[in-house]
């Protein structure tokens, strides 16, 4: 087999596994997060509410967990993709 | 209105483990790709420096004891240091690979503090266990911050990096104000909660 066809035919292979790496991010750390609330129910407070101070109630790790996961997936993803993919365009 | 304790190390739990993600993503898309947007170029030296600037309220609000005081002051510094020459780093105001030596420094000082104002065992209770394992944990990884000053493109570095702070993150969630670690604890530690 040619070479420089392989090379040609891993490159976007490669850069295919790297957008699916980094798109995993957010969906693993929200999973990550609902395993967390479902082990721990009882550090999600506000399914259980019994009379907890402010603190209590605003700050819950599982649910943390998950926004970070959603503020990474919908809001840094989607440029972070693209400018991937435009990255790649360039290469080619 | 002050929080618990435990509620502090969960907030920065939360800034931890973006600040991972983004390095994470980082470290896998390339500096290159990450940086082609400003924003995102400054995105996780900013989270870095405002860590630095939230630290503040911690030192003047948590004086357990003076050597809290001075730890809790030295994370406030060293981690808007830190921060700040990444900063200038990404902005071009600083060029040389080595400035990236204050993230290193911030990863001693900041392990360094940790041990040095847990006066406990390890065993004494989980806070006790998690400040000394998160100590070593931050002494050792300073290996990574090094190791991106000598060779800024390694992948390794990158990712070993970005995966301290994931593990930083998940060692602050597991922090409790007062809660056994693998059964033990102290008498002295008082009435363990959830």
């Amino acid at each position: 087999m040619n070479a420089e066809l392989v090379t040609e035919l891993e490159a976007p292979a490669q850069r295919t596994a790297r957008a699916r790496i980094v798109s995993a991010l957010g969906p693993t750390t929200v999973l990550a997060g609902i395993v967390w609330a479902l082990v721990q129910p009882y550090r999600v407070t506000l399914l259980h509410p019994r009379g907890e101070t402010f603190w209590f109630l605003f700050v819950e790790p599982p649910l943390l967990v998950i926004a970070v996961g959603l503020l990474f997936h919908f809001v840094i993803l989607p440029g972070l993709l693209e400018d991937l993919e435009a990255e790649h365009a360039a290469a080619r | 209105m002050q929080p618990p304790a435990e509620h502090v190390h969960w907030l920065f739990a939360t800034g931890f483990l973006l600040l991972g993600l983004c390095l994470l993503a980082e470290a896998v898309v390339g500096t290159e790709v990450w940086q082609r947007r400003a924003w995102r170029a400054y995105l996780w030296p900013g989270i870095a420096f405002a860590l630095g600037v939230l630290m503040w309220p911690v030192m003047v609000f948590y004086t357990n004891s003076t050597l809290h005081m001075f730890a809790h002051g030295a994370w406030a510094q060293v981690l808007m240091l830190a921060g700040a020459t990444e900063l200038a780093l990404v902005r071009g105001k600083l060029r040389s690979k080595w400035w990236r030596l204050a993230m290193t420094s911030g990863f001693l000082v900041s392990g360094t503090a940790f041990l040095v104002h847990e006066q406990n065992a390890w065993f004494f209770q989980r806070s006790a266990f998690l400040h000394h394992l998160l100590g070593w944990t931050l002494v050792v990884s300073a290996i990574f911050p090094l190791a991106r000053s000598i060779r800024p493109r390694s992948q390794a570095a990158a990712a070993g990096f970005a995966l301290t702070f994931v593990v930083v993150a998940v060692l602050l969630y597991c922090d409790r104000d007062v809660a056994s670690v693998f059964g033990h604890i102290s008498p002295l530690a008082g009435a363990p909660h959830r």
